[in-house]
């Protein structure tokens, strides 16, 4: 009985998935008729100064989310994005609506000239960062105290903590150890911490609702701040001979003197590396994301096709949905393993000793 | 080009959490489990051998008992085997000292029987020297007046029936 309730469960849950945006996107293309679905992929790709949660009818429920900026002219500002509603300007702020800046916040100068402050407001992206952060701390730590309650010789964990122990051996047996090499005791916290923080993330971007559903993993400032930190803990603690096989590798001399080629493509393999490690993650789920959304997006552009058409390609698009989403599940989950695999394996190239 | 152009903002704010979550998580949530995680297979590697080292004992006392069981088994027949012969030892010693000694009370016997029978023939032979010299005192008597010539006479006549002559009854 309890697998007959888990299925049905399962069931609901991916329907949700698919038809909850779908809810959210019918009145979106209601009020304004038409619908722009390129607009609607690239908002939900995007970042925005508020959270946007439904629109029901012709009310658009959202959290307004703080925006913080630092103007040359006046120092630090703190608002609501409420007060820039509807290209309103506040302590001479406002919503760029053309140029460069569109959709960021920008500040008229004394003199007219506009400028874009520095801006550290919390946006959508930004306070999925915190949430996600926050709940992710809260399972590991949660996960961790049940450890701290129990002796060796206790059982092993079951259900939940069972689960995220599976994951973390998987992890640290399959990656770290075999990788990373002898300092993988070292390194473990980091590459565990970036692995949980990915999957994590790339979970909570398929969840449709609030608090879920905002592209983390598929913006490019995300993926580079962790490729940095996998540069980091490659270059800043590389041994000395990781440096000579870059600057003085094994080749025939004429490669590396009088010119340094191979030293030139050994430095520039260090920089491709993070790039590689930013573009994977960045491309895999945005692309994800956006085939979901365009799948849901049929729906609506064949709703005015008629009955028959829109309604036999609405259960297509539902199906394709499902599947898009069983896929991005899968993704999910790979894309922090490669993410975490390829860190574990550069910095185990960085700890090579002496040969011989 | 929007969404390849990492955002100040963003950056800042993934520097920050990003951080707080590695520092949290290293420093509280990860070497927990990992240790524990480690330490549990140390346990489960020490247990299994524990259970083989266990196992081979067991084995060893088995085999040790066995052989045991068959030491004693082998003492016990040896010591029956001894007691049985020790049983027939003794058996057929009593049997030689019982004929030994049967032989010796047979010869006691005997020559007490000699000596007895020879009491009695001597009693006998007196007796009837007595009643013969009484018998010819009387017969005598009448014929013969000197009871040594009486004497002589019936001493030859016994011996000259009897089978031996005795050395006491001559004195």
């Amino acid at each position: 009985m309890r697998h007959h309730t888990n299925y049905l469960l399962t069931v609901i849950l991916l329907l949700m998935m698919t038809l909850l945006p779908a809810h959210a996107l019918a009145s979106n293309s209601h009020s304004s008729g038409e619908m722009d679905v390129k607009e609607v992929i690239f908002e939900h790709l995007g970042d925005a100064y508020e959270w946007h949660i439904i629109t029901w009818g012709n009310s658009h429920i959202s959290l307004p989310l703080p925006i913080i900026v630092y103007s040359v002219e006046s120092g630090w500002h703190t608002f609501l994005s409420s007060r820039l509603h509807h290209g309103h300007a506040y302590e001479g702020f406002h919503l760029a609506t053309e140029g460069k800046y569109v959709g960021k916040v920008v500040e008229t100068l004394p003199s007219g000239e506009v400028v874009r402050p520095l801006d550290i407001s919390l946006t959508k992206v930004a306070a999925g960062i915190l949430i996600n952060s926050l709940l992710l701390v809260c399972i590991i730590l949660g996960v961790s105290s049940w450890y701290k309650r129990r002796e060796v010789t206790d059982k092993a964990p079951r259900g939940f903590v069972g689960a995220v122990e599976m994951l973390i051996v998987t992890v640290y047996d399959g990656i770290i150890k075999p990788s990373v090499g002898e300092d993988y005791k070292r390194y473990a916290p980091y590459l565990l911490t970036a692995f949980f923080f990915i999957f994590f993330s790339n979970l909570m971007g398929l969840v449709p609702f609030f608090p879920g559903g905002v592209n983390v993993t598929g913006n490019i400032a995300i993926t580079l701040v962790l490729a940095l930190c996998t540069f980091v803990a490659v270059n800043v603690f590389g041994t000395r001979e990781y440096w000579r096989e870059i600057l003085w590798p094994d080749v025939p001399t004429w490669m590396k003197c009088p010119l340094p080629l191979m030293p030139v493509i050994e430095l520039f393999g260090i920089f491709t590396k993070p790039f590689a490690l930013t573009v994977r993650l960045l491309a895999n789920i945005m692309a994800g994301h956006s085939v979901i959304l365009a799948l849901v997006c049929i729906i609506f552009i064949t709703h005015s096709m008629g009955a028959v058409i829109g309604g036999s390609l609405t259960v297509v698009s539902v199906l394709f949905s499902i599947f898009m989403n069983c896929l991005e599940l899968l993704v999910a989950f790979i894309q922090a393993y490669v993410f975490t695999m390829l860190s574990a394996v550069f910095i185990g190239m960085s700890r090579v000793k002496q040969h011989g | 080009m929007e969404l390849f152009t990492p955002d100040a903002g963003l950056l800042f704010w993934m520097v920050l959490s990003f951080g707080v979550v590695f520092l949290v998580l290293a420093k509280w949530g990860f070497p927990v489990i990992t240790r524990m995680v480690d330490d549990r297979k140390r346990f489960i590697d020490q247990s299994l051998d524990a259970a083989r080292e266990a196992n081979e004992k067991l084995t060893d006392i088995k085999k040790q008992s066995e052989t045991i069981l068959a030491q004693a088994r082998e003492e016990q027949a040896k010591i029956l085997k001894e007691a049985a012969d020790t049983r027939a030892l003794l058996i057929e010693e009593a049997r030689a000292e019982a004929r030994t000694e049967g032989a010796r009370l047979l010869s006691e016997a005997r020559v007490q029987i000699q000596q007895e029978k020879e009491a009695a023939l001597r009693d006998i032979r007196q007796q009837t020297a007595q009643i013969a010299i009484e018998v010819a005192e009387k017969i005598m008597r009448k014929s013969l007046t000197d009871e040594r010539q009486h004497m002589e006479l019936i001493e030859r006549m016994v011996e000259s029936e009897g089978p031996h002559p005795l050395p006491t009854s001559e004195e």
